[in-house]
């Protein structure tokens, strides 16, 4: 979706403000927050691309406005909801209905470790042939998709270079949907900077985007500026 | 928005509380009571990334790479598998790439979509990481964010963006510092920070007192 969250290349939003001796929690409610999106995650009931699109749908005003927490807690909110573990009504009392099933953690201390060391590998086994080799000229394509995608805006359109193959991965746009994993290859693609933003910033470089096959035509024989003016 | 409905909402029926401390509190407590939830797991969960993971795993990783030239080939080759030679991996670093800088290219790391950074090796990332301004800014304006940041870097030396769009982390192998050349694999360890290995800073030399 053409949402606030796809932020790359905007203006107005001030100044990068470092914190020294930033602790990695500011609330306790933070981290509370953080580890109950992990704990509840590991039901499986849902999954990392439909967790971050559910904070996309956080309406644009107070996407802006939230701490980066409170957006966590938001999205959690509506996913435990939706799927009912938790009603509005329970929400609203703080307390768990009087019959309420009871339930068995899915993440129990014990597993804690094992589950950060282990982690989601979003990569799948495919003997899949890639469609793209590095050094081949390829288009992110412009695609305006109402759901979840991780093509960015500021490249859609625009001219690159395969730059190295990651391998097959699952694919966001309908993983995020539950329509499947549609497993399929991704790519870095190097976009200059005068491709993406103009002549007046080709000085800054290049900019290495990660795109799925499906945001890719090939592009063999389209120019591509060079690093640099002449 | 401190406005009218930050009171005790709950009495009233469907609200939210606006106040995110109760809001999690709530929601832990109804989620444990249902059996859903072990509190003692948030601890672990939570334990893990105030005092064990952090940027203090990741500069390990740069200063084998810097002290170990066959190590530092492996890195490049393979970051996934060169980290976790050191034992680091898992959640949020399940595919790692390296970048390495040099006096004729620097790397940047940014998510404009969210905030994916490496969790194993530089911990959870900071509040300016996740932030509108350095999402935003990163991509069209990298030499003005870094400027911001304290670090201005010759016209000449390409700067290459790093978006983080899929489930690949970066990790950015910094230069290593002159002066350096009899130090031990720890006290270069001690070197590297946090944001050398995001790509907005450089690792100074110890004799440095920091910035010029």
């Amino acid at each position: 979706m053409n949402g606030v969250h796809d932020m790359g290349g905007m203006h107005g939003m001030g100044p990068v403000v470092p914190e020294p001796e930033e602790p990695v929690f500011h609330h306790r409610w933070e981290a509370r927050a953080y580890a109950l999106t992990r704990a509840m995650a590991a039901f499986g009931r849902w999954n990392i691309d439909a967790s971050r699109h559910q904070r996309e749908l956080i309406p644009p005003a107070e996407y802006l406005r939230m701490s980066y927490y409170e957006k966590w807690l938001t999205g959690l909110t509506e996913l435990l909801l939706r799927n009912g573990f938790i009603t509005p009504e329970e929400l609203a009392s703080g307390r768990a209905a009087a019959d309420a099933a009871k339930g068995t953690p899915a993440l129990p201390a014990e597993k804690v470790a094992a589950f950060i060391e282990r982690g989601a590998p979003a990569s799948r086994a495919s003997a899949s042939v890639p469609r793209f080799q590095p050094g081949q000229r390829v288009r992110a394509r412009n695609v305006n998709s109402a759901g979840h995608t991780r093509l960015p805006r500021y490249v859609r359109g625009k001219p690159g270079v395969i730059d190295r193959v990651h391998g097959v991965f699952v694919f966001p746009d309908t993983n995020a949907h539950f329509q499947g994993e549609s497993p399929q290859h991704v790519y870095s693609v190097r976009f200059e900077a005068r491709d993406l933003w103009g002549e007046a910033h080709s000085a800054a470089g290049a900019v290495y985007v990660d795109l799925w096959d499906d945001y890719l035509d090939a592009a063999d024989g389209l120019p591509i500026s060079t690093g640099r003016s002449p | 928005m401190k406005s009218k409905d930050s009171h005790h909402s709950h009495h009233e029926g469907q609200r939210l509380p606006s106040d995110p401390a109760l809001q999690v509190l709530a929601l832990e407590s109804i989620l444990v009571e249902k059996g859903l939830v072990d509190p003692k797991a948030l601890d672990a969960l939570i334990e893990s990334y105030e005092h064990k993971i952090g940027p203090h795993n990741g500069a390990k990783v740069v200063a084998r790479a810097w002290s170990d030239p066959a190590y530092k080939a492996r890195l490049l080759a393979d970051a996934t598998a060169a980290i976790a030679e050191l034992g680091f991996g898992g959640l949020q670093g399940e595919h790692m790439v390296a970048v390495e800088n040099t006096p004729a290219v620097h790397n940047l790391v940014v998510c404009t979509l969210c905030s994916c950074y490496p969790y194993p090796i530089l911990g959870l990332p900071p509040v300016w990481y996740k932030s509108a301004p350095y999402r935003s800014r990163a991509v069209i304006d990298p030499r003005g964010v870094l400027r911001e940041l304290g670090l201005q870097l010759p016209e000449e030396c390409e700067i290459r963006v790093w978006d983080s769009t899929a489930e690949v982390r970066y990790l950015v192998v910094p230069q290593r510092p002159s002066g350096t050349q009899s130090m031990t694999e720890e006290e270069l360890a001690g070197l590297v920070t946090r944001d050398a290995m995001i790509g907005v800073a450089l690792v100074q030399s110890p004799q440095a007192g920091g910035p010029p």
